[in-house]
């Protein structure tokens, strides 16, 4: 894949051509001035670039063509869960009943979409254990925070106001920072050596003040939490809530369930776990299931039922409001109930047994050649570590990483989490073929031994991309973020 | 039974358990306590085959009223726009599509470049010197915008005026509620913010002024002014975006002096869908951005000199800074920004006019008529976009619901968000709508009224 | 690599008396850590900093790294080379990448920074 290079819009430019006709206005016209002081008015137009239509087809469709994407081929993102997107699930999204409604479009209209989204929370109650779910949130962070607020609000109810949230050190970055933006402490627990969380040390952490352990789990190293019903009995002694993040929630699916292991809350990353495509960084869909004590506290509005009609409620007294305008990120609930729907419960179990014998098995086959921090079996994904190859032939992860865009893979996650040294994360999903696997695996070992035998071809890696290693300190140095005509 | 989207078959199930060590898949799960396995099978229905699936799906769709089906007089924060066909017929190619945010820049210099592109584009319509790659929607960004205003300036009373979308200031409401921040609402005249009180409310405590404009009555804004009161006392001038097309023939907020510019980026190429995704838009002050949130896509060069992209100054975001960056945001809404970028490039510097003027004129003619209706009036003086509000002889609501079976979908009833103005539609014309629509409509109105 | 004369604190900035007023700066050993510097942000003139408190930020493009202050007192100078030239930071964090100049309020703090040999120590080095 070398596709050229792709010159900027801007420069394609040239004036008098255009590649959308719009009508002239089938209305009388009157001078702008009449309708609008002149000193509203914009002078100049913003600059524009004037092209033709089948100039704006080829552009981007060449840009297109300087992408890696799932639809290309293997994608192995630890804590991306990059499995594959079903193209009905698309189709469905764009019927017009859908993609053309608007928000406030009187409810009898909206039914078919007040019923989708209803049903999808009973389903994804079903398959997290949870009673209430809200859809507000627009991505996994969104509904960290959104969470985070009902706790709050819960916990003021009581009467309380505490000030601490507690996160394992191998926590997404956005749990740390939601907290923050909730206006709590962050308080960091570390893992033991089988890398799941030290209980030892979680007891001096917790206190009356904690309002919230936020848990991934499995964790980011992919590791089930082995003492999750401690870890429950602890948070919940001090009365505070226990919080799941639910990005790995994939390998759990019909296998065991949130709020059977004692979360409160948790939140569901639908462009994960529910097969809806990231769109090169969103949109995704956030949703945030909670245990009924948390439910009075959900935004508004909340979808409900009565008989066969089916309303947006806004009559709830102890909401925490609204955490963005109207209901959510309708069109990737579509997608999500569509592979709900399409899987059934069976299929979902499927989903989560595939998922990890796909990623034990590609441990298997990657353990002889890479360091493997904490040797368990492993669920959705595993962490190895490059710190070997580091000491014994300078080569870092990020080389090896970015080797394999020679092999025309995509990386895995590299330097997280940030407990692991030289950190590999490695999620295959189920998605794959084992023909996949095995050739991603060779890939790998290739790596290595390239490593050892010629480290300067991996460290000069990667040779066959469109482009080779940017200049990301010049980048960030003199950011240029936008063009200008010269 | 074989699942669509799972290739494995039972004998490389069984091959593969093999290689791994263990003699069941059940063996895979030995580490969850028992305690907590869901010992029955997950109560949904039986899977579907996908000619049972399309046809529920388009069951559903079908019992919506959709804006293809009713003629559309509704706006409010989320608009009826026409969107050419090459925008998601490019935007839902699966490169773009299934794509993650481009961190291997090496492999995804197409969505960083169309990403360079969609910051440029904005800052031209905006006249800013920085846009960010995208927010959520245009609330929860006018939201974030209220709180770099607060970072940025270190003071923490925010003036809102009463005419931004009440939903978006509810929004910033539950955002800022735990940062210490405190809001006060700056009330209306004429459908506008009242400047005489901004100015009184306006002190050294005061972080940012945040109008937004066109306003949510459609009403256009004095930024000028705004901007110079606000500057006045150190504050910033905070300018939210409901229909960022006005911004074809409207004087854009970088010209008048706003600091932060945020808001809903929707009508640029993207559907009605119930409400999102959207398109959160984000821009400020070439000084100011290290402190925007959300990524940026930087241009720079490779080792051997090509020109290239990448993601850059991540040292604000959460994935670096932790607790301490400027926002939590992680996923965005970039497939909706490359649409944005589609739908800009497609209008192009002459189409962007023209459509702005467009729903100018239509909005302009539809008001005229409908205020010569015995008893319909228009609520305000002020100059509008493409959406006004009307006073109504009977109650909004109720003649939404005369219209409807005329295959019509009318305003917002006002009430539900302004008690003193139960009597207020909030119509919106955009140029999708046309003449012979606007005179049905009108009539219709009449008949349904009298 | 680190002049003797020097006081060090465990964060890696360094501090240097003259005539009264305390320079401050990171060591080369921060310096490498963080590899390329791409920003710096630091506090205007007359700034007061508390000893090891953080007064400014260094930056990195994938690290970011708070600057402690060694020791109390008024930031009297600030070196705004860096503004645009963050990289001096990496070349010469000793003489020209130097962060600010503190008017300090108890140089008795100065003591209870490290010499060279318990920083080295500190740093694996000894």
């Amino acid at each position: 894949m070398n596709p050229r290079e792709v010159p900027l819009i801007f420069e394609e430019s040239v004036p008098g051509r255009v590649a959308t006709r719009f009508p002239d206005p089938d209305v009388p016209v009157v001078p702008l001035e009449e309708i609008i002081p002149k000193d509203y008015l914009r002078e100049r137009p913003p600059e524009f670039p004037e092209v033709s239509e089948p100039e704006v087809v080829r552009h981007f469709t060449w840009l297109s063509r300087r992408n890696y994407a799932v639809d290309l081929g293997f994608y192995p993102l630890g804590s991306c869960t990059m499995k594959y997107n079903p193209k009905i699930n698309e189709d469905a999204a764009r019927l017009p009943g859908f993609s053309r409604l608007h928000p406030y479009a009187p409810e009898e209209l909206a039914q078919g979409a007040l019923r989708l989204m209803w049903e999808l929370e009973q389903l994804l109650c079903e398959i997290s254990g949870m009673d209430r779910v809200t859809f507000q949130p627009a991505a996994g962070a969104h509904g960290e925070l959104t969470a985070l607020m009902m706790i709050r609000a819960a916990l003021e109810d009581r009467g309380e106001r505490r000030t601490k949230v507690v996160v394992p050190d191998s926590a997404h970055g956005t749990n740390p920072a939601s907290a923050a933006m909730c206006g709590y402490q962050v308080v960091v627990v570390r893992s033991d050596d089988r890398g799941n969380v030290d209980i030892q040390h979680l007891r001096q952490v917790m206190d009356e003040q904690v309002a919230a352990f936020m848990l991934t789990n499995p964790n980011t190293l992919g590791l089930f939490e082995e003492h999750i019903l401690e870890i429950e009995e602890i948070v919940h002694g001090y009365g505070a809530f226990l919080y799941l993040d639910g990005a790995n929630l994939n390998a759990m699916l019909g296998i065991t369930r949130p709020g059977d292991q004692g979360f409160d809350v948790m939140h569901f990353n639908l462009h994960k776990t529910f097969s809806t495509p990231h769109g090169g960084g969103g949109p995704g869909a956030g949703p945030v299931g909670v245990k009924n004590v948390l439910a009075p506290y959900l935004p508004v509005p909340t979808v409900e039922r009565e008989g066969e009609r089916f309303y947006l409620n806004y009559n709830r007294p102890k909401t925490i409001g609204k955490i963005r305008a109207f209901y959510g990120n309708f069109a990737v609930l579509v997608r999500a109930y569509a592979y709900i729907r399409a899987l059934g419960g069976e299929g979902l179990r499927q989903v989560a047994e595939t998922a990890v014998l796909n990623a034990n098995y590609l441990l298997t086959l990657l353990r002889p050649y890479f360091d493997l921090p904490y040797n368990r079996l492993c669920k959705h994904e595993f962490v190895l570590s490059g710190r070997r190859q580091k000491k014994e032939y300078g080569v870092t992860t990020r080389d090896m990483a970015k080797r394999l865009l020679d092999y025309g893979y995509h990386a895995p996650t590299i330097y997280f989490p940030l407990i692991v040294e030289e950190a590999i994360m490695i999620e295959p999903t189920e998605t794959e073929t084992r023909k996949t696997l095995d050739a991603f695996a060779e890939a790998m070992r290739r790596i290595a031994e390239e490593a050892a035998t010629n480290p300067e071809l991996v460290r000069s890696a990667p040779h066959t991309t469109p482009v080779k290693r940017l200049d990301e300190v010049q980048a960030a140095r003199n950011p240029n973020l936008r063009w200008r005509p010269t | 039974m074989p699942v669509q989207y799972i290739p494995v078959t039972e004998e490389e199930r069984q091959e593969m358990l093999r290689v791994i060590g263990v003699d069941s898949i059940e063996a895979l799960f030995a580490d969850i306590p028992p305690a907590v396995r869901l010992k029955r099978p997950l109560n949904i229905e039986p899977p579907l085959s996908d000619l049972e699936l399309w046809a529920l799906l388009r069951g559903l769709a079908d019992q919506n009223g959709h804006c293809d089906r009713y003629t559309c007089f509704l706006g409010a924060g989320a608009y009826d726009h026409y969107v050419p066909s090459v925008v998601w017929h490019l935007a839902s190619r699966g490169e773009f599509l299934t794509a993650y945010t481009p961190y291997q820049a090496e492999i995804m210099q197409g969505e960083l470049q169309a990403i360079y592109e969609y910051q440029t584009l904005l800052c031209e319509l905006l006249a800013m010197d920085v846009a960010n790659a995208s927010m959520y929607d245009g609330a929860s960004a006018l939201a974030e915008a209220t709180v770099m205003a607060r970072d940025l300036t270190r003071r923490n009373r925010i003036l809102v005026s009463r005419a931004v979308h009440p939903e978006y200031r509810q929004v910033i409401q539950t955002y800022t509620r735990h940062l210490g921040m405190e809001i006060v609402e700056v009330p209306l005249q004429e459908g506008v913010t009242d400047l005489d009180v901004a100015r009184d409310l306006l002190s050294e405590q005061v972080a940012a002024l945040v109008l937004q404009i066109p306003n949510f009555f459609g009403c256009i804004e004095d930024g000028q002014t705004a901007s110079d009161l606000a500057h006045r006392h150190g504050a910033l001038l905070v300018v939210g975006i409901g229909e960022p097309l006005a911004m074809g023939i409207l004087r854009p907020p970088g010209e008048y002096g706003a600091d932060i510019v945020a808001g809903e980026g929707q009508p640029l190429g993207n559907h009605l869908n119930f409400g999102g995704p959207y398109l959160g838009m984000m821009a400020t002050r070439q000084e100011y951005v290290r402190r925007i949130p959300g990524r940026l896509v930087g241009a720079t060069v490779d080792v051997e000199g090509r020109k290239g992209f990448v993601l850059t100054l991540q040292t604000r975001e959460q994935h670096i800074r932790r607790e301490k960056a400027t926002s939590n945001i992680c996923t965005n809404e970039s497939l909706n920004a490359l649409a944005a970028a589609i739908y800009m490039v497609a209008l192009g510097k002459q189409g962007i006019q023209k459509v702005a003027e467009l729903n100018l004129r239509k909005a302009h003619y539809a008001k005229t008529r409908i205020r010569e209706i015995q008893g319909f009036s228009l609520a305000f003086r002020t100059p509008t976009f493409h959406e006004f509000v009307v006073r109504c002889p009977l109650p909004p609501e109720e003649l939404n619901r005369r219209l409807l079976p005329h295959g019509i979908i009318g305003g917002l009833p006002l009430g539900r968000f302004y008690p003193e103005l139960a009597d207020g539609w909030l119509l919106c014309v955009t140029e999708a709508r046309s003449r012979d629509e606007i005179d049905r409509f009108v009539d219709l109105v009449k008949e349904v009224a009298a | 690599m680190y002049p003797e004369e020097l006081r060090y604190s465990t964060e890696h900035e360094w501090a240097r008396l003259e005539n009264g007023r305390v320079r401050v700066g990171i060591t080369k050993f921060a310096a490498d850590r963080l590899s390329d510097v791409v920003f710096v942000e630091l506090p205007p003139v007359g700034t007061e900093v508390q000893f090891m408190q953080p007064f400014g930020v260094v930056e990195s493009v994938k690290a970011v790294s708070d600057l402690y202050a060694p020791v109390s007192g008024k930031v009297v100078e600030v070196n705004e080379a860096l503004k645009d030239h963050p990289e001096i930071l990496n070349q010469d964090p000793y003489g020209e990448g130097w962060l600010v100049v503190i008017e300090p309020t108890d140089l008795s703090e100065l003591q209870k920074l490290l010499g060279r040999d318990e920083y080295l120590k500190l740093i694996g080095e000894a």
